[in-house]
């Protein structure tokens, strides 16, 4: 029987793929959506996203069980009894860390845009210029002009709020209108701005949340439910945003529970002709040709998928021709800050459940400033009330209990650190020789770890959020370091770079593998350099633009 | 954890015996490595902590935590979320508790006074606070209390203002006397 075929073949359904399918089909290409998990239809497969506390079993606190069985989902807040089943499990799909690697990883459809923390910020061109400036690892082959429209036009149809800051290091875009600050961050981001006479900024987050309605969506209604799923499509996920536009066009199929093993390369042509996958219902092995393949499958799958593809021409994969595939991986460091306690405000509060906090865009190393380290970091973060939950030591068992906790409590405010890791070659995740996961497929051995110039960088990290607090008005300032293992920042970036030179990298400026020219991988892999901002809104960028490209080829007879 | 490690916790819970807490634990079934396998608890355990979990919050203008069925959640946390140090500290705690109150107040807690059980928890707080061992499980008692009443749906709708969907962020509001903090 002859293989089912497509014009185009998109692996992992996340925030990339999703993009990539809504491009393509929409450009009218046939394509096939594979996703390596079940499927997670929208409203209706958001089985807790209007549970009321009560209703939940531990009400939020984790079980032994849940401890034993997710030695790895324990390390982070992802391990949480409401959407367990949306992060990977060790037992089927386990990794070998060489060195300590947090690998938080969604199989589903939708996969981690279900899950993200939905910070949405471009890059801007410091950023792109980096390496070749500071002569690390290799250069990017765009610059922030080839992108800038990208990102608008993703901004457009993502939906993304945000206030229009005006600042060369964190670009505005297309948004919607910004969510308000709080009586504390407004004063506190006031006093902020006039002691570092506009070299620092605190700045209203900029979340794929929308603060009015877009086609199909009613927008964020303020529960700040997002990661179980919003029945109101407040926020960007495959589901709410990309997967109904692709679907709409007629020419999409999506086939969840489809593992892909490896592309199936053609050495005369030197182009994949297909995807061979594994059916994690039926065991059965399937593959499916085209003309096209995006590779979407989450950075360091992406990768893994390559180095399993055309082995008999490249022992190490296809891609590894440069010898970097597989290296280069690059996180946000982070789980550092500073927190203190606001006096005063007592007659002060707010109204709904604000899902994004405030930004402090990168100050260090830009214009006069110079440290001992390259690169720099932004802040996360906000000032809120406490609840119920705070611990008030002092007060007696009985009715004085039950009233001051029945009201709410003192103001406190506080930020995390997001610093740049540099791509370092020798920071690999690469396939195990001898250990296999559940489907027979070679486990991804960690190999990566943080080194002086994000030691160095840590540093700053905490006593700049705390001089910062103080600054604003803060008291009782403390400065904290939660420690960090390479992965935690679930912004796995790297493996499969962009680059200038087949040499060196193994993606070129449109995101085409070198060595297969009609095969795109726009997720994480892709990154030359990590930057201090959240990466999202640049893969949707970076997929948009590569399928606009692809299809432009198709016609042309290139590809 | 290694055999010994269970083992030892298997023995603990026989050691207990007779009419304390956790005496219904039957040594068999499937729990987590570091649990205490088979821990349960009798009716009249529960009836306890529901009665001091109303002693730390009470019926007011608003009903208290006995009207959560606090015991039940208690119990229900100690054996799903406690690892066995924390199960074997909470089972031990609970039985100091119950023979010291008698010991002080000539009755059990159940058949005491709500003003006798206040003052002894209270008391029991400030001597955790200052270090004694045995009194330390009144910080659990509290926690689960607290948790488990504030979650409920009468702490939640009731004690607090539950706002199921807000619909809009407002900043900055004015907080007047006697307005609730948020439930969620």
């Amino acid at each position: 029987m002859a293989n089912q075929q497509f014009d185009a073949i998109v692996v992992g359904s996340g925030i990339s793929g999703g993009w990539a399918a809504k491009e393509l089909t929409e450009k009218g290409l046939k394509v096939l959506l594979l996703e390596r998990g079940p499927n997670v239809e929208h409203v209706k497969d958001y089985k807790t996203a209007t549970t009321p506390p009560w209703q939940i079993p531990h009400r939020g606190r984790r079980t032994q069980e849940m401890l034993e069985n997710h030695p790895n989902l324990k390390r982070d807040y992802v391990l949480n009894e409401l959407n367990l089943d949306w992060w990977a499990h060790e037992d089927t799909d386990p990794y070998v860390e060489e060195k300590p690697f947090t690998w938080f990883r969604g199989y589903q459809v939708g996969g981690r845009s279900l899950l993200w923390g939905r910070q949405s910020y471009r890059w801007a061109n410091v950023d792109f210029e980096a390496n070749a400036k500071e002569g690390i690892a290799v250069d990017w082959p765009i610059r922030y002009d080839d992108i800038a429209p990208w990102y608008s036009y993703v901004e457009k149809f993502a939906g993304i709020s945000g206030n229009r800051d005006g600042l060369d290091i964190l670009p505005d875009g297309e948004f919607m209108p910004p969510m308000p600050m709080n009586c504390v961050e407004e004063d506190f981001a006031k006093r902020i701005k006039e002691h570092y006479k506009g070299a620092r900024h605190w700045i209203m987050g900029r979340p794929a949340n929308i603060t009015e309605p877009l086609p199909g969506r009613a927008g964020c209604q303020y529960r700040s439910k997002c990661w179980l799923g919003c029945p109101f499509g407040g926020y960007f996920s495959t589901q709410a945003s990309t997967l109904p536009a692709a679907v709409a066009t007629g020419n999409l199929t999506l086939r969840p529970m489809a593992i892909v093993r490896r592309l199936i390369y053609d050495k005369d042509t030197q182009k994949a002709t297909g995807v061979e996958i594994l059916d994690a219902e039926t065991n059965e092995t399937v593959v499916f040709d085209s003309k096209i393949v995006f590779l979407c499958a989450s950075a360091l799958n992406s990768s893994a998928i390559l180095m399993r593809s055309a082995t008999d021409v490249w022992p190490e994969g296809l891609g590894s021709s440069s010898g970097e595939l597989g290296h280069n991986v690059m996180d946000h460091h982070f789980r550092l800050g500073a927190r203190g306690e606001v006096e005063g405000y007592d007659d002060k509060y707010y109204f709904g459940r604000r899902p994004t906090g405030l930004y402090i865009p990168r100050f260090r190393n830009l214009g006069d400033d110079k440290r001992d380290y390259v690169r720099g970091f932004g802040y996360q973060g906000g000032a809120s009330r406490s609840g119920w939950n705070r611990d008030v030591a002092e007060i007696n068992f009985g009715a004085p209990l039950k009233d001051a906790l029945s009201k709410p409590g003192p103001w406190s405010i506080g930020f995390t650190a997001f610093g740049e890791i540099l791509p370092y070659h020798e920071n690999t995740a690469k396939l195990s020789k001898d250990k296999k996961d559940a489907w027979g497929m070679e486990q991804l051995v960690m190999n990566a770890e943080i080194k002086e110039n994000e030691h160095k960088m840590r540093v700053d990290m905490m006593a700049d959020a705390a001089e910062m607090l103080e600054v604003a008005g803060a008291k009782n300032i403390q400065t904290y370091d939660a420690g960090y293992t390479f992965g935690q920042g679930i912004h796995e970036m790297g493996t499969a770079r962009m680059g200038r030179d087949p040499k060196t990298s193994v993606l070129n400026g449109y995101n085409q593998v070198w060595d297969a020219k009609n095969v795109y991988v726009t997720d994480g892999a892709c990154m030359t350099s990590a930057a201090a901002q959240n990466p999202s809104l640049t893969y949707m960028a970076l997929t948009a633009r590569a399928a606009d490209h692809a299809v432009s080829e198709l016609k042309k007879m290139n590809l | 954890m290694s055999i010994n490690r269970r083992d030892a916790l298997k023995s603990m819970v026989l050691m207990m015996g007779g009419t304390m807490v956790g005496s219904t634990a039957i040594l068999t079934g499937c729990a987590p490595e570091n649990q205490i396998e088979g821990l349960n608890f009798s009716p009249e355990d529960i009836a306890l902590l529901d009665e001091i979990g109303d002693t730390i919050i009470p019926d007011t203008d608003t009903p208290g935590a006995k009207a959560t069925e606090i015991g039940a959640f208690i119990v229900m946390m100690v054996k799903d979320t406690y690892d066995g140090e924390n199960q074997k500290a909470f089972v031990s705690g609970i039985n100091s508790l119950r023979s010291n109150f008698k010991s002080e107040n000539g009755s059990s807690f159940e058949d005491a006074s709500s003003e006798d059980r206040l003052a002894f928890l209270n008391k029991m707080k400030a001597d955790a606070d200052a270090g004694t061992e045995e009194a330390k499980v009144i910080y659990m008692l509290k926690d689960l209390t607290v948790l488990g009443y504030f979650t409920s749906e009468i702490g939640a709708t009731q004690a607090l203002n539950f706002v199921e969907v807000p619909g809009r962020y407002d900043g900055c509001i004015p907080l007047k006397d006697g307005d609730k903090a948020y439930a969620i």
